[in-house]
Formats: structure tokens, sequence, C-alpha cells
């Protein structure tokens, strides 16, 4: 299996560690990853709300890239482009609904395309990791890999307000349940918790940074009262905002007891047997020192 | 009128109306009247303001007996509006009612034309169409059919109860079918109607019984239609009347034989009380069930899964009603006329998963609700949570699955107002703070708007705002424990958090599932969320597009009970409008098929939308009932042969209409 991946500029700084164990994990399941050649912003930050035009416009760059890279066009089938991080794997999938749908906006970001020789003719399947794994590879595949299963781990699986949002292409926009399932496939035990899907704080944590603070307290306070022993995240913003703060945090609200938040993927590559330094498990904060495999 | 008359050479006059400044102000009346004068077979031509008044059908009539007229055309307005006006004008003056012609100068022209030398040159058109059609028109006879007396009455809730009794009053006779073991919907699970809070039961159980006991009405209940043929009048409709296990005759609804059952305590779901009881597999649905019979249900029953129970039951049954080697019956009924009134289903919550329905146990849907609050219901009355605690703080959330891009998005009209009268049925029996959550409150109807104000003043909660979710994630120590509802409350722009101990949905309504099903038995059509179809939203609101063929109450859309009634009502009218007559005129406008010409090559009878066309095996031919053809046309467009004509349509006038339009000048 192969497919073009496009990485955004989190997962080569804050997110470092997504990447790394993102690689490692789809090294050991023999899902080939292809970095997409020359790729550009994804268009999101501020830009979005600044001007969706130029945004879209970079967007679509990425997207037209990714069909000349992935040889595909008119007439032949579509190429898989995957996207972990939460806010690049949406604004990629608005472009491709604004192309579709909005004559105005699209046709400028057409002829913008056309101006740097280049060309979207709607071939690109946007993908999440988590729908990689579940739909394209299969949890039976994972689980037939799995050496160190996390028998006992209470995870919580949190997915964010971006990945199932607006577009619930491949798990519940109310109840996602896909990281669930792959908990359970690598031998842990999800547990049940109301929030989801509800705000981490974005990026309020960077700006009034009380209101970003309070909203990270309450996801890791329920995730905690739900006895879960961790928390994962498919997203570099929402593993910063809950893992980097909780100091600031604990100062805000004594009560705050810290709460080891990782990528989907590093737990994964404990349940695969991976050495924690392929998964950056030691750029944590806070640590994870769960016994995994015994 | 004699038949030379009709015979000999046609003698044209042509009227044009003005239609006051309608037509008048975009048509040159006098260069179309002095046009159609060049015409050929054209005796006499004239104006006048308004064709459709009394003096201008004397215009004709009299130039029907004065000149011998034997063509008409009036050119006026559209033949929906008045070509029944002038077939009638020409009929009373002695001539075949079919030597009369309409040409559309407004809705087709003086409307929609902006300019008025076009508008002027396209009603010469028509008029020369018309003229050149009618020459070849033939006179043809209103083909009259009798209508059989009795009326079948499918659902037995309220609306079909009450078209049942008063058809059944009128001295027709009647059989009401309804698919449940009993009748009365979903009326006969209320403990109170809004507004007036007059008890249910009270007003519902009489009627029940008297349906019961009328000799013109025969009840088959726990029996469904699944077949339908023939046509308006004369309907042949077969029901069956699924296996009780129990002979109706015989039973006297004792309830011995619950008492007996083997299962000492209920086991299996109670759909009546919607789940929140249980009951034994021989069961009476209710107290009040109408017809008194139990009935035992084959899924749970042990002697009719495995044959090898003790059937105690049996034993205890005095009047030995209950019989294990009973089957289902097909019961054939001949009817002149039929009303659908099958109700209505209410929104599935779990299909909107952030409520919690199905998750959290003190979810409630409002039905269940209705259940909790009805002195005959399953608490007996009592406003209790699962655990039998009486709950202090309680929300209710309007418009699920109504109002809804993503579910339903109509509004379910009776929401609104039974929220109301649940809100005052918790308030009152349990003093609990209760919350209504709206987007809009809609209370149009009598005495409803009052019904609401009196609830603001009982100290009811009312925040504007749809609920986002009922979540189980608690912040603060006094939501501990409880369901929270979260809603932006719009009225002060704040996202507010209420802490409850029960939540109810105010489900929506909803067409039945089978809806298209039960559509398509009937021959009836239905909107695309199911809702079956009346003739004309405002003139024919309880007619379908098959004569004959009826609908009442919430299988036609949301209603309360008032309008159901009403609604039923109207259609026992219409259903007597028909019945009484005796007989049915049936236009001619219909196929037929000159067998000289058919090859019987069969293309004919798949392609009729309404079954009219059969192979006379003896013949070799295909044959049409004038009774069931609708006109439609299809038959005679399809067949290779050119046998298959309409009257009324034959190739020729419709050749000579297109050539009339096309050579007018
Ligand atoms: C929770 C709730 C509370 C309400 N409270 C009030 C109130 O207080 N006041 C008020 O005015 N209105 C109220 N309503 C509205 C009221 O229920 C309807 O107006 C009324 O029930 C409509 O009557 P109906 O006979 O058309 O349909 P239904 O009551 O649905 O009866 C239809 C009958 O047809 C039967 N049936 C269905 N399909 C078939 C078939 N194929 N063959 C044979 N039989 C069939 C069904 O079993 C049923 O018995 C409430 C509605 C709800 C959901
Ligand atoms: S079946 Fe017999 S025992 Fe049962 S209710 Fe009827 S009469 Fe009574
Ligand atoms: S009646 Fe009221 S609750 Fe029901 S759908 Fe309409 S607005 Fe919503």
């Amino acid at each position: 299996m192969n497919h073009l991946y496009y990485p955004g500029c989190s997962l080569k700084s804050t997110g470092r560690a997504y990447e790394e164990s993102l690689l490692a994990v789809c090294a050991t399941l023999g899902v080939g990853l292809t970095e997409l050649q020359d790729w550009n912003c994804c268009g999101a930050t501020s830009y979005m709300a600044i001007d969706e035009v130029k945004a879209f416009a970079l967007a679509a760059r990425n997207l037209a890239l990714a069909e000349e890279q992935g040889k595909v066009g008119p007439g032949t089938p579509t190429v898989d482009l995957v996207a972990p991080c939460a806010a690049c794997y949406l604004v990629l999938a608005k472009a491709q609904h604004c192309l579709e749908e909005n004559k105005e906006v699209g046709g400028k970001i057409t002829a913008a395309l056309a101006a740097a020789q280049l060309q979207y003719t709607g071939r690109v399947v946007m993908r999440h990791p988590l729908d990689l794994f579940t739909n394209a590879l299969g949890l039976d595949a994972i689980k037939a890999q799995v050496t160190k299963p996390l028998t006992g781990l209470k995870v919580a699986c949190y997915y964010g307000c971006q990945i199932v949002r607006p577009y619930a292409t491949f798990d519940d926009q109310y109840h996602p349940m896909t990281m669930d399932h792959l908990v359970t496939a690598l031998g842990g035990t999800p547990v049940d918790w109301p929030l989801k899907t509800r705000c981490c704080g974005g990026s309020l944590t960077g700006t009034v940074q009380e209101v970003g603070l309070r909203m990270s307290y309450h996801l890791l306070k329920e995730a905690r009262k739900r006895g879960a022993d961790v928390l994962l995240t498919a997203c570099p913003l929402c593993q910063f905002n809950l893992e980097c703060y909780q100091d600031p945090m604990k100062a805000l609200f004594p009560d705050h007891e810290p709460l080891p938040v990782l990528y989907f993927t590093q737990l994964m590559g404990l349940a695969l047997g991976l050495e924690r330094a392929r998964l950056g498990l030691q750029r944590l904060f806070v640590p994870f020192r769960q016994p995994v495999g015994v | 009128m004699s038949e030379t008359m009709q015979s000999a050479e046609p003698r044209v006059g042509v009227y044009v109306c003005h239609c006051g400044i309608n037509i008048a102000a975009k048509v040159d009346i006098a260069a179309v009247v002095e046009f159609a004068k060049t015409l050929p077979y054209v005796i006499v031509v004239r104006d006048y303001k308004f064709m459709c008044s009394d003096p201008g059908q004397e215009l004709l009539q009299q130039d029907i007996k004065e000149l011998g007229l034997n063509r008409i055309v009036v050119a006026s307005c559209s033949p929906l509006m008045h070509e029944a006006t002038f077939r009638h004008a020409t009929e009373a003056a002695g001539l075949n009612q079919f030597y009369f012609q309409m040409a559309n100068i407004r809705e087709h022209v003086s409307w929609v034309t902006a300019d008025k030398a076009l508008a002027t040159r396209k009603s010469q058109a028509l008029v020369s169409a018309a003229v050149r059609r009618v020459v070849l028109n033939e006179p043809l006879e209103h083909q009259k059919v009798p209508v059989k007396p009795n009326v079948l009455v499918v659902g037995g809730g309220i609306a079909g109860i009450h078209a049942a009794l008063t058809l059944a009053n009128a001295g027709k006779q009647v059989t009401l079918v309804e698919r449940e073991p009993t009748i009365g919907g979903h009326m006969a699970k209320f403990d109170k109607t809004f507004p007036t809070l007059d008890c249910a039961a009270c007003i519902l159980t009489p009627k029940m019984s008297m349906v019961r006991s009328h000799p013109n009405i025969t009840m088959l209940t726990y029996a469904e239609v699944v077949g339908v043929e023939g046509y308006v009048g004369n309907f042949t409709v077969k029901v069956k009347k699924k296996a009780r296990y129990v002979h109706e005759e015989l039973c006297v609804g004792c309830n011995e034989c619950v008492e007996a059952c083997v299962y000492k305590e209920g086991r299996f779901t109670d759909t009546f009380n919607e789940g929140l009881s249980k009951r034994k597999p021989v069961y009476m649905p209710f107290p009040q069930a109408t017809p008194s019979v139990v009935l035992i249900d084959p899924e749970s029953c042990i002697e009719l899964k495995t044959g090898k129970c003790k059937k105690q039951c049996a034993t205890a049954c005095t009047r030995n009603a209950i019989d294990f080697t009973m089957t289902d019956e097909i019961v054939a009924l001949e009817v002149g006329a039929i009303i659908i009134a099958t109700g209505f289903q209410t929104f599935d919550a779990t299909r909107i998963p952030q409520y919690g329905y199905g998750k959290f146990p003190n979810v409630y849907t409002s039905l269940e609700v209705e259940r909790l609050v009805n002195a005959s219901g399953p608490t007996g009355g009592e406003v209790q949570l699962r655990d039998g605690s009486t709950p202090k703080r309680v929300g209710i959330i309007h418009c699920v699955g109504s109002r809804d891009e993503k579910t339903n998005r109509h509004c379910s009209r009776v929401c609104c107002m039974y929220s109301l009268k649940l809100a005052h049925l918790i308030h009152e029996r349990t003093d609990a703070e209760v919350y209504n959550l709206y987007i809009d409150m809609r209370t149009p109807g009598k005495g409803y708007e009052e019904f609401y104000d009196k609830l603001l003043k009982e100290g009811v909660n009312f925040i504007r705002g749809r609920a986002a979710e009922v979540t189980d994630w608690t912040v603060t120590p006094e939501e501990e424990g409880k369901l929270v509802i979260r809603a932006e409350d719009t009225l002060i722009g704040v996202v507010r958090r209420i802490p409850v101990d029960m939540v109810v949905l105010s489900v929506g309504l909803e067409a039945h599932a089978d809806a298209d099903e039960v559509r398509r038995l009937f021959n009836i059509s239905c909107s695309k969320e199911g809702w079956f179809l009346e003739r004309h939203p405002k003139l024919a609101p309880v007619s379908t597009f098959t004569d004959g063929i009826f609908i009442a109450g919430a299988c036609q859309g949301p209603k309360d009970i008032p309008d159901t009634v009403a609604q039923a009502g109207a259609a026992v009218a219409e259903a007597l409008a028909l019945v009484d007559r005796g007989f049915v005129e049936l236009e001619p406008n219909t196929a037929f098929i000159t067998k000289e010409l058919c090859s019987g090559c069969h293309t004919c009878i798949a392609m009729c939308p309404f079954s009219a066309i059969r192979y006379n095996k003896e013949a070799g031919v295909a044959e049409i009932n004038p009774a069931l053809c609708k006109g439609c046309g299809t038959c005679v467009a399809a067949c290779p042969s050119g046998a298959a004509q309409q009257h009324l349509f034959t190739d020729e006038q419709i050749f000579q209409e297109i050539e009339g339009v096309l050579n007018y000048v």
C-alpha cells in the first residue's frame, strides 16, 4: 500500500513526535508513505479568517501537486493524500468542497493554480491516519502485529473538533469510535467519556490563555474522572494544548492532576513493540511510564 | 336534438371572452373576432365581457337554436376553470356537450405574454386550432357506473373511529380495518389532551365501544389490507386477519387466561406502554382495549414456539376461546369508497445520538411520558424515573426530529402543545422544576396561546434555543449525578447548562415507515416524506388522485386531534357524496382499441399505468376497460399498429389542431 503523505508544518516542529511515531508505525505495518515534494502551508492558521481565497489557493496547490505526483488526472482513479494534522486534514478537505461547490471562489482558485502551471481535477482523496488504519488497512491486520498488548490500560480517546466536523466522512460526528476500536484492537480499554469532540481551546491557549487553559483542563479532568490512564489525540495542536500547558493549568486550577497525553500513533507503536525513542516518547513533558505489554 | 342536425355540415360558432380586462387588456379582441370570421365552417363570431356569466352562456345557446349551430368554440380561460360550464350550456341548448371546444387565451396567452401584438396572434392561432378540431369532434356520452354503498375505513385511530361512526350513523355499512389488536391509535395512550386537559379516555373509550357495538360497523382488528382491485365505486379489497389464537366471538375479556399463564410475571416488551412494562405471551393490550379480547403472541408463547407448554391458559378459559390451531384468514370485501386513516409514527430518537436516548436511562420520549402520566399506565400515573424516584428537575426538548435539515424539515405542529401539556402534568404531579427548550413556540389554535400563557404563569421555565446535547459531563457539584442539557439561550445570548433528573424528548411526527407500500396498495400518491397526498391542498384536501379513495388524519400530515376529527368528517362527507349518488360518471375521453387493427402484441398492456388493459385470449386482441382507463394516452402513443385510439384525442383531431396553429394565416 502506497500513499502520498502531507506532513504540514506542525509535524516538522511542535508535532515531531507525531511524525516520528506515524512513520515508525507505518513502516512496521507495511504502509508506504511518500512525502509530497515541495508542499506548502495548508492554508490553516489565521489565513482562513483573513483571506479565504488565498487560504484555499494554498491548500489547492498541495492538492494539485498530489495529483501531479500521484500521476492522476481526468479519466484515472484517485490518489490518497494522508494528512495527520487535524487542521491540515480539514482545510484540505474544505478546499475540495469549495472547489466543487462554490463556482466563484473555485474559479479564482483555478486561475491561481493555472498561473503556476498547475491544475486540480478533483482526484485526491483526503485521508486521516485513523481512516487509513481503520478502513484501508483494517484492524485485523493491526491486531495481528501487536506484540505488547495494552492490557489493562484505560484510554480516553480524544478526537478533537476537526476530523469529524463538519465532514463526517469516516466516523460519526457526535460519537466517533474509530480510535476507540483501534485501542481495543491494541488490547487496551477505551473509556466511555462524553468530551471526545469538545474543543481543546485551539489557539485561545496562545491568545486568551485563561480561557484556553480552562477548556483543556476540563477535558483532562473528565478523562481522569472516567478512569483514564492516558489521553490520546490525533492532532498536534490538541496534543500541544493538552500536554505542554499542564504546569500553568495546575497554577490556575490547583486540583489539576497531571495526565499523559500521547499521539495515538505513539501508543500504537508501543503495542507493536517499537522502541520508545523511535516513537518520540522522550519528548513528552508529562512522562508516560505505564507498563505496557506485561 | 335531431340526428340530422348533428351529422350535418359543421356550423361553428366562435365566442371570444374579454374576461373583464384579464384578456381584453392584452389581446386585441376585435382582431381575433375578425380573424375567426375567416375560418372554415364559421357561421357566427361574437365577443362578450364574461362568457361564463348567464348572459354569456345564453348568447351561445340562442345561436344554437336560432342559427342552427352544431359546433361551439369559446376562447376564454383554462378548461380546468370553465370547460364544464360551457359543456353544460351546450348540452342545455340541445347539442351533445362534446361538440364544444375551448381555446385558452387567458392562462396560455394574456397572463403570460408581454407583447400585445404577439398575444393577439397567439390567440388567433389557438382559435384557428380549436375551430379545425371541433369540426371533427364526435358526440360522446358519459359512462355511468353504479357505486357499491359500503365503505372501508383503514386505520382505527381517532380519525378512523370518527369516520366509521359517522358513516355508520348515516346508515352505511362500514368495515374498519386496524392492524393493531385494538383500535384507538395514539390517542388511546394519552391521559389528557391539550389544550382543555380533558381526559382522553373519557372522550375516546365511549367512541371505541360504540364502534364495537354499532350494527353497521364490522371491525377487523389485528388485520391489514393486502390487496385492492377495481375502481371508484367498485373496489374489491382483500384483508388479512392475523391469527389471535383466541376466538373473538367467544372471549369475554375476563383475563383468567392471562392470570393462569405459565409465566408468573410479564417478560416481554409491552408495546402499548412503549416498553415501560412487561407483558405475558397471552395478554390484553390495555384495559380498555377494543375489542376486549386477549391475544397470544406467537413470538413468545411456548406452545406456539415449541408445542410443549402445559397450556394453563386454555385450561383456565371456561369459554374454550383459546385455539392454538388458528391461522391467518383472508376476508374479501366489496366497497364503493375507501377512507385511509393510518396516522403517523413518532421520530426515532436514537437518530440524534447527542440527546442520549437509549444511552441515558432517564432520557424519555414524549410518548413514554404520556404513558407515565397516564392513570392506567405502568406507574399508575406517577411520574417516576427508572429507579422509581421522583424527578426534581425535568427538561423538555422540543423539535426532536422536526425542523431539522438532518432529520425532518417539517414542523410537527403538535409537539409544542403536547410539550406544554406534559410540562403542566409533570409540574402538577411532582412539583418538579420544569424547563422547556424550544426554537419557536408554535401555538396557533383555539385556546392554545391561552394555554401557553397559563403555563408561563404556572412557573414553568422556557428557554429559547435548540438544545445542543444531553450529557453526563458534570462540572459543578450541583450537576453531579444529573444529566446536563446544554443549550444556547438565544434571548440572553449565553450558553446554559441545565442539570436535570429527567429529559423528555418531544419527538416529531413522521409518516409511517411503510407509507410507500400502503400508497402503492391503494394507488395513491405520497410526498417524498411519505405523507399521503391530497388532490389539491386547498380545494380537495381529503380527495386523492384516485377517485373513490379519501384520506383523513395524520397520515396526510402532522395534525392534532381537533383537525384530525374535522378532516375525518370531511372525508366522510366526500365518501357519502359519492356513494349516495349511486353512480359515477366517467369522462368519455377513454382509449379504445380497433379490433381489426390490433395485432395482439401486448405493448400497451405493460405500459398502462392504471392496469386498464387486458388481453382477450379468444379474440387475440387487447381490450380496454373504460371504467379503469384514465385517458392518459400512453397506449395510444405506444401502439405500433395505430389500433389504440382515444375519444376526444384521435390522431386526426390532434393533427388538425396542430395544423390550425401552424397554418392559421
Ligand atoms: C406524544 C404525543 C402527544 C399528543 N397529544 C395530543 C393532545 O394532547 N391533543 C391533541 O389534539 N393531539 C395530540 N397529539 C396528536 C395526536 O396523536 C394525533 O392528532 C392523532 O393521533 C391523529 O390521529 P390519527 O387517527 O390520524 O392517527 P393515529 O392515532 O396514528 O391512528 C392511526 C391508526 O391506524 C393504524 N394503522 C396504521 N397503519 C395501518 C395499516 N396499514 N393498516 C391498518 N391500520 C393501520 C394504527 O395502528 C393506528 O391505530 C399527540 C401526539 C403525540 C405524539
Ligand atoms: S380467552 Fe378466555 S380466559 Fe382469556 S380473556 Fe378470553 S374469555 Fe377470558
Ligand atoms: S410544533 Fe413546536 S416542537 Fe413541534 S416541530 Fe413545530 S416548533 Fe418544533
